[in-house]
């Protein structure tokens, strides 16, 4: 009935269309910017569905493709679509957006519309940045979602926020411009080989190239998605960012602005420069493996509660890059490239899984901030005793976040080890540490705050979660179980697009 | 049963009973009273008890062939299917009647044992789901639903150490016994990983089919150096078992989980969770059988923990303690057992641990509530005539435990001591002698607890003492079902379990390991096994213990004292338990912290930020400030650069 609409230009339109309305409308009458937010995040979330329910998993090749000219003369296209990849990268967006304007109902008390609209608008960027097909109108999206989360900081942001915003926005800055050059280096090769010159994407998987470019291209791509990621040691920058920032603000870049960079490997790195992949694929690994270990290291010994879960994120993250790159070793070392697709699409499913997890676990942060305005953990201890529901789910979530089997936490660790240990048994030696120092910060957080006897007098008078707050962690709570249990579903929609990007990276690109 | 509905759906209602149990008391247990969260999950707890022993029937009388069916497909990827599934033997079937009776008894004595515990449905929702758990670890069809189990179990055990979440020990243990077995854990993926890798399936049959064709496979750990895949990945698995099973050195989490609740630890950490590791690698044995270093590994460090932490019981003071050191000892010689290849004894001493051992958890319980929770022996005594029930059911499982002839104990640690004695892959011999000297300390340390508790002087005040009497039905009556199998259920299944065919086609053994063969040559009866019994080496050693047991603490009780002061070096090794814990935590978790603190200090605040961020920041900024100079808002000063430049210009468009 709808199979004419241009379904993902809705689903990236709505959001950023909407949020004007909410500037435009609501920011005399703060009920009314809430009540327009929610209706637009739900109206998103409900159009992505059908990006699900109708997908054809079969199919290796992009669907609800769009295509419109925008700059001719240097062929740069509107061109959408999404595969197995971007497709549940997007339904994730649409859903943690939802999490995030719930979250903020009673919490946010200034400048709401704004802070609800750039939310909106944030979201319509990033689904925009999964959904792009033309490089160009992808850079655009990818610098343009910036802005957003700089004013989110910068506004609503805490005490240091003009250190963190400036230190988070150059940061992501830097490495895309060279991400830019790159990206002109191949439009004017394009012209070279084919004699017209392209920003599809598409095609840049197809031209061929030497080595040294490729080389250079593929460090560039790489410094750029690094950032983002964000890989050792280009790191620092998040956990500034997520301590200044408000929780949604937290919340959003842990689930989904980081699995940007992730997304960018997949659909630049690998398949635009496989043979720079095969060179450098050590330096990726190692520098994931770094991430594993050193980060889980020092997430242990911080004393703010952000600081560790963000350093957590970027310990966790490093399973994502860790199984991108492992296909060329397997090969290596066994012969076959059975296993690769397990790497590939465990980091997949990590990042996905990552993004219910951490931004529960910044919720519950949020939650306990909210109350008691420190992040610390020393200012707390026992907190069960006062508010037993909350820490029912705290345990929970801080269960997944150790990877526990049941819990999507699991999942793309469990995936990850499998194959890097078909690369190197060193490889599944080092990220399995994540299975003692993953469970070694995150529960002895939980038994410094949540147990132990009632620390002080503010705790003491703590009130348990509202009905707002308890739905969105029942909400969070239901996903990461389903995925744990049942990871199949979202699993199967990534077959046949990593099947196809593991017969792509296995040819040599070189002329 | 079997002839109405398909098996399918009876082991289903097997393992959901207890699950639905376990979520009407913990989900819902502000809108239902005591009494409903206790009877539903006795119910779920009870309906799979008594499908597990229709299923033991089906499998042990009817001699019904294995069942190996996926319920569903976790996921499948790289072709690879991860599923979750159940399979069914003579093992899988004797592991669920003894892990559903026990959790059924346990059940039961919560009743009384928790009276009056603020968290009693919390404390019935754990336990449902804690047997839940258990059932999918002993009824996976694969390595991965197994992990699953796993941590499943650990995760229940880590919320029941930590049940008194108030106190700050309790806090500890329970991260402690987390973190433990989390160091187990990590050898299992690494083993699972290997399976993987070796087989590219993780389902039990297909790898057990395989084994054989794979054991010429080496893996290159270091370079140059050619190992056994079969070795390293057995060995990986046995140190997830090392965890669970907490064989030393990762032992240390067992004695601190005595901060749960008495009944858990009846049940988790006697009975049911911590014999995991030894199902596992039964459960294993095509692929343990092919690594004889393996077995040597897991034959030595079983005797290590027979023995020395059997010494540790002597010298604990704290009633459940003492018991807890009987664990480690006991499963120190199941772990030998398995590593002698004689997997049957180790699960048969499995099995008649589980009852004796929940016994005497149970009656330690029961003592406690008598003594109003206090757990120091040293402030007992005499209790015999307060507590008889709870007195003899004790020494039902004193005298099991100590492997007395004719009491299940006997039976199956006689089998294997003799079973170790008949072994030759190296470390037999440590190891027989370890569990040989083992028969004199359980001896000792057994019946130490036992004369100190209820015989001898009344120590306690006189305001407990006026208060003692014997536990209420609900805690007794599982006392009295659990001493019944304790002294019955060695004698009558060693016949079939130990020396008939109960584990054919189930425990493989290999030609050059098979001990149990020679010894069932000579086995002619339990009778006759009890007569020989009383003449064995073993025999001596388990008198010679309960004489001097007799001698120090009911004879002459000053005289442990003196031993004591004129051994202090020897009791300071011991009560400090030969140094494991400080290490861990002056050692491990501190230079863990320390590198922590390190790579944050010195690498991500100092290099990193400190120098190439901040630093790159500053040079701009210092550069600027130089460049800063030349815009000086001068006209005149602009002017002359321009005459400059033009001048410049001019020179290079000339020449």
């Amino acid at each position: 009935m709808f199979s004419n609409l241009p379904l993902l230009s809705l689903v990236i339109w709505t959001p950023i269309i909407g949020g004007m309305l909410v500037l435009a409308t609501g920011s005399k009458n703060s009920i009314e910017a809430k009540v327009l937010s929610l209706l637009v995040s739900l109206a998103t979330l409900a159009l992505s569905i059908p990006l699900y329910t109708q997908f054809d998993n079969s199919l290796a090749s992009m669907q609800f493709e769009e295509l419109l000219p925008w700059i001719s003369s240097f062929h740069i296209n509107y061109h959408i679509g999404v595969d197995g990849i971007s497709m549940p990268l997007i339904l994730l967006t649409a859903f943690i957006t939802v999490i995030v304007i719930i979250a903020a109902w009673k919490v946010i008390t200034y400048k709401v519309a704004q802070y609800l609209a750039a939310f909106l608008i944030l979201e319509g960027l990033m689904i925009g940045a999964f959904a792009s097909l033309d490089a160009m109108l992808f850079y655009v999206f990818w610098e343009a979602l910036l802005i957003p989360m700089f004013v989110i900081i910068g506004i609503w942001g805490g005490p240091n926020r003009v250190y963190a915003t400036i230190k988070f926005f150059l940061y992501t800055f830097l490495g895309s411009v060279f991400m830019l050059i790159s990206l002109l280096y191949l439009y004017m090769h394009a012209i070279d080989v084919n004699g017209v010159g392209t920003f599809s994407i598409l095609d840049l998987q197809k031209l061929p190239l030497d080595l040294t470019p490729q080389i250079l291209i593929f460090l560039s791509f790489l410094l750029a998605f690094a950032v983002k990621v964000p890989m050792w040691p280009v790191h620092t920058w998040l956990p500034d960012a997520h301590v200044e920032a408000p929780t949604g603000g937290s919340v959003i870049l842990a689930a989904i602005m980081l699995k940007l960079g992730g997304y960018g490997f997949l659909r630049f790195s690998l398949p635009i420069t496989p043979d720079a992949s095969m060179t450098l694929d050590w330096l990726v690994i190692s520098l994931s493996l770094i991430a594993i270990v050193y980060i889980g290291f020092v997430a242990l010994i911080q004393s703010d509660m952000k600081k560790l879960i963000a350093y957590s994120s970027i310990s966790h993250m490093g399973f994502v890059t860790l199984g991108f790159f492992l296909f060329w070793k397997i090969t290596e070392n066994t012969g076959s490239t059975s296993g690769a697709a397990l790497g590939l699409e465990g980091g997949m499913i990590q990042m996905i899984s990552h993004g219910f997890i951490s931004g529960a676990m910044f919720l519950s942060v949020g939650v306990l901030y909210d109350r008691m305005h420190t992040r610390m953990i020393k200012d707390y201890g026992g907190v069960v005793n006062t508010m037993p529901a909350f820490a029912t789910f705290a345990v929970f979530f801080a269960m997944a976040n150790a990877g526990l089997p049941g819990t999507s936490g699991f999942v793309g660790e469990f995936m990850v080890i499998m194959s890097a240990f078909k690369a190197n048994f060193w490889y599944a030696f080092l990220a399995a540490i994540t299975l003692i120092i993953g469970a070694a910060y995150t529960l002895w957080m939980i038994k410094r705050v949540v147990f132990g006897p009632v620390a002080n007098e503010q705790v003491e008078e703590l009130e348990d979660m509202s009905g707002r707050e308890f739905f969105i962690m029942l909400v969070l709570a239901i996903a990461v179980l389903a995925i744990g249990l049942y990871p199949a579903p979202i699993l199967d929609v990534m077959h046949a697009t990593i099947d196809n990007l593991i017969a792509q990276i296995s040819v040599s690109k070189l002329p | 049963m079997f002839e109405n509905y398909s098996d399918s759906q009876v082991y289903l209602a097997i393992v959901l009973a207890p699950l639905i149990g376990s979520i009407i008391a913990g989900v819902f247990g502000t809108y239902i009273s005591r009494a409903v969260s206790h009877t539903v999950t006795i119910a779920g707890v009870g309906i799979s008890f008594i499908l597990a022993l229709f299923v033991f029937k089906y499998f042990a009388f009817d001699g019904a062939q294995t069942y190996n069916e996926t319920v569903y497909t976790w996921l499948v990827s790289d072709g690879i299917h991860f599923e979750v599934g159940f399979m069914v033997d003579n093992l899988t079937s004797m592991m669920l009647v003894v892990v559903s009776f026990v959790s059924l008894m346990v059940h039961l004595y919560t009743i009384g044992y928790m009276h009056d515990d603020p968290g009693y449905k919390r404390f019935f929702s754990y336990i449902s789901l804690f047997t839940f758990s258990m059932y999918m670890l002993v009824m996976s069809n694969n390595f991965l639903q197994l992990f699953f189990g796993w941590e499943a179990v650990g995760l229940v055990s880590y919320l029941l150490i930590g049940f008194y979440y108030k106190k700050e020990s309790a806090i500890f243990a329970n991260l402690k016994a987390f973190l433990v077995n989390r160091v187990g854990d990590f050898g299992f993926i690494l083993g699972i990983a290997g399976i993987l890798m070796l087989f590219n399936t993780l389902d039990y049959a297909q790898v057990f089919a395989a084994a054989n064709s794979k054991a010429g496979a080496t893996i290159e750990l270091i370079p140059g150096m050619q190992w056994s895949m079969i070795t390293v990945i057995c060995i990986l698995l046995f140190i997830g078992a090392m965890g669970k099973s907490a064989q030393v050195p990762l032992h240390v989490w067992l004695p601190d989980s005595m901060e749960g609740p008495t009944p858990i630890s009846a049940l988790i950490h006697a009975a049911t969770m911590v014999t995991a590791g030894i199902f596992m690698v039964t459960r294993m044995s095509p692929l343990f059988e092919l690594s004889e270093t393996a077995l040597s590994f897991i034959l030595v460090i079983g005797a290590i923990t027979a023995l020395f932490m059997g010494f540790l019981g002597i010298i604990q003071n704290d009633i459940k303690r003492v018991v807890a050191y009987s664990t480690l000892s006991q499963l120190g010689y199941m772990t030998v057992a398995l590593g002698a290849s004689a997997y049957s004894a180790a699960v048969f001493h499995l099995m008649t641990h589980a009852f004796f051992k929940a016994l005497l958890f149970l009656a330690a319980g029961s003592v406690i509530i008598g003594m109003h929770h206090v757990q120091d022996i040293r402030k007992m005594g005499g209790l015999k005539k307060y507590m008889p029930i709870t007195y003899w059911t004790s020494l039902i499982g004193t005298l099991a435990l100590i492997g007395f002839p004719g009491f299940s104990g006997f039976f199956s640690k006689d089998s294997i001591i003799e079973a170790v004695q008949t072994a030759h892959i190296p470390g037999a011999s440590f190891a027989y002698y370890s569990v040989l000297l083992g028969v004199f300390v359980t001896a000792v340390y057994s019946l130490r607890l036992f004369f100190i508790v209820f015989h001898g002087e009344e120590r306690m005040d006189n305001h407990t003492k006026e208060h003692l009497k014997e536990s209420p039905w609900v805690v007794t009556v599982p006392l009295i079902l659990l001493a019944i199998p304790s002294v019955i259920i060695g004698g009558m299944t060693i016949g079939s379990v130990l020396y008939g065919d109960y584990f054919h086609g189930v425990v493989f053994v290999s030609e050059a390991h098979n001990v149990l063969e020679h010894l069932k040559e000579e086995y002619h009866g339990p009778l006759t096994m009890v007569l020989h019994g009383l003449t064995s080496a073993p025999f001596m050693l388990m008198v010679a213990g309960i004489a001097v047991a007799w001698l120090l603490y009911m004879k002459n009780p000053s005289v442990p004292g003196k031993i004591k002061d004129s051994f202090q070096w020897l009791y300071t090794i011991m009560d400090n338990k030969y140094g494991f814990d400080i290490f861990n935590e002056k050692v491990i978790a501190a230079g863990t912290r320390g590198i922590g603190n390190l790579l944050s200090r010195i690498g991500d605040i100092l290099i990193i930020d400190g120098i190439i961020v901040n630093g790159s920041a500053k040079s701009v900024a210092w550069f600027s400030g130089i460049i800063r100079h030349m815009q000086t808002g001068y006209l005149y000063h602009y002017a002359f650069a321009m005459i400059l430049g033009l001048i410049a210009l001019l020179v290079i468009v000339v020449y």
